[in-house]
């Protein structure tokens, strides 16, 4: 379905013509493959030369697992790059800054205990004489707007200058096409515009730029091209400055109808089963989001959603309601009782269960069988799989074939470690495992991210299923689809501000695109 | 051509019990080496160094002796270390404890009678794990990195040891040499099976024994293992990683005590300046090369005791420096260390840009 649109965009934006002799990097058909799952299906894609090409998609589109292709740190199972007119194979990094392509990080790889210019040094292949090489980070960053001081050291430095070091990193190799990875979640408005205005310098001279962001204002401000991608494949290309936040919104999480099972059977509304009120709570890291007067009501017998991009403070709402981050005991209420600064297990003694986001090495612990992680979220919650201190390796035993047969669980062979189950296997053990005690409140963080569909399906069903026989959901979740598939309500958080929940059936993609796009944060500011 | 450690979907038990075997294997591969180039028939020396100390009664009866501290000191380490808490000063913790067992005998000498020993055990436990209470405490106040805190503090309790012996604790009778006053019968620990062990051998394997199946039966050692596997899955669980800290770190400090305290009551019956040959560390390796098992300790603990059996006995019989005891020791420790990557991963040759297979690969 992509040529169609590729043709359309074609004659649409006529000055940045998609062929021809301008083309810096093309990409055709590539290709990768993680076990079941189809990271990138087929995408092409093409940067000319001073370009700043936009490419957008959801979590778990495949944006990641292109441009490690490109920069050189995966393999592609098939397709081929095209590079200046010639065909590439781009075995490491090391080949990659060879030909030109830089990439700047979402996170970064300093060492805070050196200087920036011995961190630069480190980096480069030559870097020669360290006095030459400061004069020449000196230059370099006052020239591209980014000054650098190249004697400071990094732990002393805020995070956007620690950007700046990584940019200038890559400037310094002379780069002909540099990748960001959402090089503004981490920057100041201020600091952003900075990083647009050398950008554009680098474009006007010839540099192209692969943006990768979720902030669509932003791309619509600087990108002359995007590409969007979905489920692994490149669902449509524009102009980004003839779009609006919301039509790229649209585009990115798609707008085809999709059955609704959750509005076939009507919820029966029962009581306030967990409440949050005014829960804030400042970041922990600086990669970390604060959350800010957080209110929010779950009813029995209801499903809410969470919608947001990643990063928006999915990651610290999920854990102070599971009481792995305590906040002030009455930001928290189960069932009525304050227990904002209570430990997890006494909030599953409350009947309240958690699944979060991720499933190995939190949710489940990779190196143990599947018998043993049964005992890591149940260990006190009165399933008899402790007795006097010891635990009972039969009871475990008995509960993990219980869990497996409800939940259809595959395994090779009986009982194995959790790192060897399939990211959908382990997610319906990790689900069923929680589901199993019938939770009065079940709190889930990205139900079914990098799941097949059929697992999805069993798990929302599950979900759903819990919701109607009278207990109360939350589910976090960046998959839009998922959302209106079960949700009763739906709320949007950004930037940790979350909003105001509405009725899923009077909620439209593109609302909730807004939303996403700091349309929450203005109406958690109000309210 | 190259070669790559491919990750393996679960860990391979056959390779968790041939790793310390491939590593002694290979540990007596480099000791015959370097057993060659100091000029020795590399078969004579392996024989003197780890045979012959089995072939005799007192020998045996030393080994014993020194395995003993050895496998208590290692099973308190392996709590720690499957916990991920970095202890390497037991050492420290083993010098305190024996200090602080050596109260009584030294400053109470009358005080004879069958409280007396339980009394030391109990003091040298208290010792060694209030030792262990600052690196842990620094720890989960602080953040501070243990290993540097906990390694530092051997040097301070060396100190102050030596301090002790050579001032206040110097024993009034003894010609001014640096040494306590010896310990009274009713202070000394008593041999049993015949005067082969003291009592210290059988509290010791009763100790290790327990801990094995608090390890692998109770809730406490599963929390144990996650904490070291997983510790987010582990606060998911709601365990705290800061209790579990002060824990591990009472445990083994108090054990390296209770350790300190069986060598000066049962073999040296004073305090002398220097009363390890380096337990403590030795011990790490011992906890390491008995895959952090108490089971497997009681073994890797005799093998280490031998060493420093072996590194006398080639001394004195072939004129080679007793330090390849400590280099034996190091490479033993390498080696354990290295060959447990094949737990998790194989190796494979392969030739240039062959169909990458789905699965972590990374190139050596």
């Amino acid at each position: 379905m992509g040529t169609e649109n590729h043709s359309e965009v074609d004659t649409a934006s006529a000055p940045f013509a998609r062929s021809g002799k301008d083309k810096l990097l093309d990409a055709q058909g590539l290709t990768k493959r993680f076990g079941d799952i189809l990271a990138n299906d087929a995408v092409d894609l093409t940067i000319n030369k001073g370009e700043i090409h936009a490419l957008l998609g959801e979590n778990g589109a495949g944006k990641s697992t292109l441009v490690k292709m490109f920069y050189g740190s995966l393999e592609p199972d098939g397709g081929e790059i095209w590079w200046d007119g010639q065909k590439v194979a781009i075995d490491n990094p090391a080949a990659a800054r060879e030909l030109g392509i830089g990439m700047v990080f979402q996170h970064f790889s300093l060492f805070e205990a050196l200087n920036v210019v011995e961190n630069i040094a480190l980096a480069l292949p030559n870097p020669g004489n360290m006095k030459d090489l400061a004069k020449r980070i000196e230059t370099v960053s006052r020239e591209y707007g980014l000054p650098l001081n190249p004697s400071d050291i990094v732990a002393d430095l805020p995070v956007g200058i620690r950007q700046r070091i990584e940019i200038v990193r890559c400037l310094l190799q002379e780069p002909r096409l540099i990748i960001m990875d959402e090089p503004t979640s981490v920057l100041t408005p201020q600091e952003a515009d900075q990083l647009f205005l050398t950008l554009q310098r680098l474009a006007s001279e010839g540099c192209a730029v692969l943006y990768i962001s979720h902030r669509l204002e932003e791309v619509q401000r600087i990108c002359h091209h995007a590409t969007i991608l979905r489920h692994g494949q490149v669902v449509n290309e524009c102009d980004p400055t003839k779009e609006t936040p919301a039509t790229l919104a649209s585009m990115m999480v798609g707008a085809e109808v999709i059955a609704v099972n959750a509005a076939a059977q009507k919820p029966a509304i029962g009581d306030i089963r967990l409440g949050l009120h005014k829960l804030s709570a400042p970041a922990a890291t600086p990669f970390a989001t604060a959350l800010n007067n957080i209110s929010l009501e779950l009813r029995a017998g209801e499903v809410v959603a969470i919608a947001g991009v990643a990063g928006n403070g999915q990651g610290e709402l999920f854990d102070a309601i599971s009481g792995e981050m305590r906040v002030a005991p009455d930001m928290i209420l189960l069932d009525g009782a304050p227990c904002g600064a209570k430990g997890i297990n006494w909030r599953r003694k409350k009947n309240a269960a958690f699944v979060p986001e991720e499933r190995l090495g939190h949710g489940a612990v990779p190196g143990m069988k599947l018998s043993q992680n049964i005992v890591l979220t149940r260990h006190s919650t009165g399933d008899k799989l402790v007795n006097g201190g010891m635990v009972s390796t039969a009871n475990a035993g008995e509960m993990e074939q219980r869990i497996k047969q409800a939940f259809d669980v595959r395994m090779s062979h009986d009982d194995p470690e959790a790192r060897s189950l399939s990211g959908g296997n382990l997610q319906k053990f990790v689900v069923g495992r929680e589901l199993d005690r019938q939770p009065g409140v079940l709190v889930i963080n990205q139900p079914t991210w990098g799941v097949d569909a059929g697992a999805a399906a069993l798990i929302r069903q599950a979900i759903i299923d819990l919701a109607r026989s009278g207990s109360a959901v939350l589910v976090i979740s960046q998959d839009l689809d998922e959302i209106f598939e079960i949700a009763d309500k739906i709320a949007v958080i950004s930037r940790g501000f979350l909003s105001e929940p509405e009725p899923a059936a009077d909620m439209t993609r593109e609302r909730v695109g807004l939303l996403m796009a700091g349309g929450a944060e203005t109406q958690g500011e109000v309210a | 051509m190259r070669i790559e450690l491919v990750k393996r979907k679960e860990h391979s038990e056959l390779m968790s019990l041939m790793s310390p075997l491939i590593a002694v294997g290979l540990t007596a591969l480099s000791a015959a080496i370097i057993f060659a180039i100091s000029g020795v028939n590399p078969a004579l020396g392996l024989y003197k160094f780890f045979i012959e100390p089995l072939t005799e009664q007192w020998s045996l009866e030393a080994t014993i002796e020194k395995a003993t501290p050895l496998i208590l000191i290692g099973c308190g380490l392996a709590v720690c270390y499957l916990s991920n808490n970095w202890n390497i000063g037991a050492e420290g913790q083993f010098v305190v404890g024996a200090m602080f067992g050596s109260i009584l005998p030294v400053m109470f000498p009358s005080f004879e009678n069958s409280l007396t020993l339980p009394l030391m055990l109990i003091s040298g436990v208290i010792g060694g794990a209030l030792w262990a209470m600052i690196p842990a405490l620094l720890k989960t106040r602080f953040n501070t990195n243990e290993i540097l805190t906990s390694l530092m503090l051997v040097y301070v309790a060396g100190l102050l040891l030596d301090y002790l012996v050579r001032g206040p604790w110097r024993d009034p009778d003894g010609f001014n040499f640096p040494e306590s006053r010896i310990f009274s019968d009713a202070a000394t620990l008593p041999d049993v099976f015949g005067g082969m062990m003291s009592l210290a051998t059988p509290i010791t394997i009763i100790i290790a024994l327990v801990l094995a199946l608090v390890l692998a039966k109770t809730i406490k050692g599963f929390e144990i293992r996650v904490m070291g596997e997983s510790p987010r899955a582990g606060s998911f669980a709601g365990f705290s990683a800061k209790r579990l800290t002060i824990f591990s770190f009472a445990l083994a400090g108090g054990l390296a005590g209770l350790a300190g305290t069986m060598v000066v009551s049962g073999s040296l019956n004073q305090l002398l300046p220097s009363i390890s040959p380096g337990y403590g560390f030795t011990a790490i390796i011992v906890a390491f090369l008995g895959r952090l098992n108490p089971i497997g300790i009681i073994i890797a603990g005799f093998v280490l005791a031998l060493s420093y059996i072996g590194g006398e006995g080639v001394q004195s019989g072939l004129g080679v420096s007793n330090k390849i005891a400590s280099v034996i020791q190091g490479l033993l420790l390498f080696y354990v260390l290295a060959c447990d990557t094949l737990i998790l991963y194989r190796i494979r040759m392969v030739s240039r840009r062959a169909a990458n297979p789905a699965g972590e690969v990374s190139h050596v």
